[in-house]
């Protein structure tokens, strides 16, 4: 076994073992903290795709965890209040089923992928960084702007989703619904990764050129690619709005786009595992660190400031040593 | 005469003042080592990239296999059968030498839309990838991320990717660019060979291996084409030898 999977097994265990032991010492709030670590996670691991295998810098990556977790907010409201979302061409209450909401949640995110990135993948470097950066904003302010579902307030989702045959409302049972959902993602990653399709994205990020002399178009696999990194992305928003029992704005503003890119530099670009270690991380400064100080943010800036310069391939980079290709 | 594998037809380029091309017409024959010199800044790169499409030309025509391509963009002309290898190594760097070449016989075979089945336990990548390294003596170094490999090892990787896409004819940079004397004559061997498989346009300052290879020899001088012939014609012919080799009339 390579000492990166033994990294990535002890990641996932301690990731697991983590509510576990808060439950046998009945510390809740620990089970808060794992599950909030296993969803950022799986946002990272989504903004992975495309920033990690595709090299496509997206600063926008919190619309589509936005999206998702509106339309979580959204059709619960619908369905609590039995009114309908859209009566034609069928009427439609919304659904307080996750299955319903996470399959509307990747698919709405992938749909503005798919228009997002056909406009924004026609660029490169900082020109799309900044494209990304302004339909987020645009939806942002959409949110903001739109009263029916909170405006700036947000929007409250009065009981959390059920999923058929469990009970979502105990702690426990929502981080292993997360989790499981995070490892899914995690074996589609590799996959995918070590794919023809993975082959021709990272190509792509190592030499464009190389990839069109050798016929291989990099838009349509760039287009692909960014628009499943937002469903999953999407998928991990309507988890977390199920966490916080609550969706805002604030979750497709731009910090939050930076917020993913952060943990992805922390733990490891384009590692498997790196958006676990990196969420795990940043999950554990914000609560060690903000407890401290309400100045948390300007000790993570230092941290990055490190693993930029002194660690580039981040946590998984200085545990497990350089990726290698097959 | 066999119809002309890829044919160019009054091909023009300006950027600003600068006429890169201008007015260039040349064939490639089937069979043929076509070279095309000229002295530095004639603009033979740039008529490199338009035939390849990386450059959109202002005007003209270039017909390969009886298609006229100038709409397609790189990857598509690529497809189509035209096989390239750069001025300057142009590989994905992370990627082992095979997984290099791998990428080529994929992109052969059609989609690169499949998500699910590993590449390296793939056989009908890795054989065919792994008989290109063989061919072009880089099967020792399969292995090693082309990052690592030497200066001569990478253009032996470009011209494996190249025959790995099983082109309908070569467009080749200067192929021979900063090889040693050992490395420039096995090319040379290399190349000779190649020209069976499919023909060669081939641009080189190296003149021993120009001489050696070439059918027909076309020299470029400020983006206009001033002579095309046989390698006699070529050394005769006045107006090159004042132009780029050098001589005084």
């Amino acid at each position: 076994m390579s000492r990166e999977r033994m990294i990535n097994l002890l990641l996932a265990g301690l990731l697991l073992a983590a509510p576990l032991v808060a439950t046998a010492i009945g510390e809740p709030f620990y089970i808060t903290l794992a599950t909030r670590m296993a969803i950022l996670a799986l946002a990272a691991v989504g903004l992975n795709f495309a920033l990690g295998l595709g090299g496509l810098v997206s600063f926008g990556h919190a619309a589509f965890f936005g999206i998702g977790g509106y339309v979580a907010g959204i059709f619960s409201s619908h369905a609590f209040n039995q009114t309908p979302l859209f009566s034609w061409p069928f009427e439609f209450f919304g659904s307080d089923q996750m299955p319903a909401i996470w399959l509307a949640a990747m698919l709405v995110s992938a749909l503005v992928a798919l228009l997002i990135g056909a406009i924004s993948l026609r660029t490169a470097g900082v020109y799309f960084i900044m494209i990304t950066l302004a339909f987020a904003q645009m939806i942002y302010y959409f949110a903001i702007s739109w009263p029916a579902y909170g405006g700036e307030d947000g929007l409250s989702i009065v009981v959390r989703n059920g999923f058929p045959g469990v009970n979502t409302a105990i702690p426990l049972t929502f981080f292993l619904i997360c989790y499981v959902l995070l490892l899914a993602a995690l074996a589609l990653f590799a996959l995918v990764r070590d794919s023809r399709f993975g082959a021709a994205l990272q190509a792509g990020r190592q030499n464009e050129t190389r990839l069109a002399a050798v016929g291989i178009a990099p838009f349509r696999i760039r287009l692909a690619a960014f628009t499943i990194s937002a469903a999953i992305t999407g998928l991990a928003g309507a988890l977390l709005a199920d966490l916080n029992r609550f969706v805002s704005p604030s979750m497709l503003s731009w910090q939050m786009s930076g917020e993913l890119i952060v943990l992805i530099i922390l733990g490891g670009t384009g590692r498997l595992f790196g958006p676990v270690a990196g969420a795990m991380l940043f999950v554990l400064f914000e609560f060690v660190l903000g407890g401290l100080t309400e100045r948390w943010q300007f000790f993570l800036g230092l941290i990055l400031l490190g693993v930029v310069l002194f660690a580039r391939g981040g946590l998984i980079g200085v545990l497990a040593g350089k990726a290698r290709h097959g | 005469m066999a119809e002309p594998v890829l044919s160019i037809r009054d091909l023009r380029k300006s950027f600003g003042a600068l006429k890169a091309t201008d007015g260039v017409s040349l064939d490639l024959r089937p069979g043929e080592i076509h070279a095309l010199i000229g002295p530095n800044g004639a603009g033979k790169t740039t008529l490199i990239h338009q035939i390849a499409g990386g450059i959109a030309p202002d005007s003209g025509e270039i017909v390969f296999l009886g298609e006229d391509i100038g709409a397609l963009g790189v990857a598509a002309r690529a497809r189509r059968g035209l096989g390239r290898s750069f001025q300057i190594s142009s590989l994905a760097a992370e990627f082992s030498a095979l997984r290099n070449v791998m990428l080529a016989v994929q992109s052969r075979q059609g989609s690169s839309f499949r998500f699910f089945r590993p590449v390296m336990r793939d056989r009908s990548l890795t054989e065919p990838a792994m008989a290109m390294l063989e061919r072009t003596g880089l099967a020792s170094r399969a292995n090693v991320p082309a990052a690592e490999l030497s200066h001569g090892e990478r253009r032996q990787l470009e011209m494996a990717i190249a025959l790995a896409l099983g082109p309908k004819a070569f467009l080749l940079d200067e192929p021979m660019a900063g090889m040693g004397p050992e490395g420039s004559r096995t090319l040379t061997g290399f190349l000779d060979g190649l020209r069976r498989e499919a023909p060669i346009l081939l641009v080189e300052h190296d003149m021993d291996a120009v001489f050696a290879l070439a059918d027909r020899i076309s020299v470029l001088v400020y983006g206009r084409i001033i002579a095309t012939g046989t390698v006699g014609e070529i050394r005769r012919d006045a107006e090159v030898r004042r132009a780029y080799l050098g001589e005084r009339p």
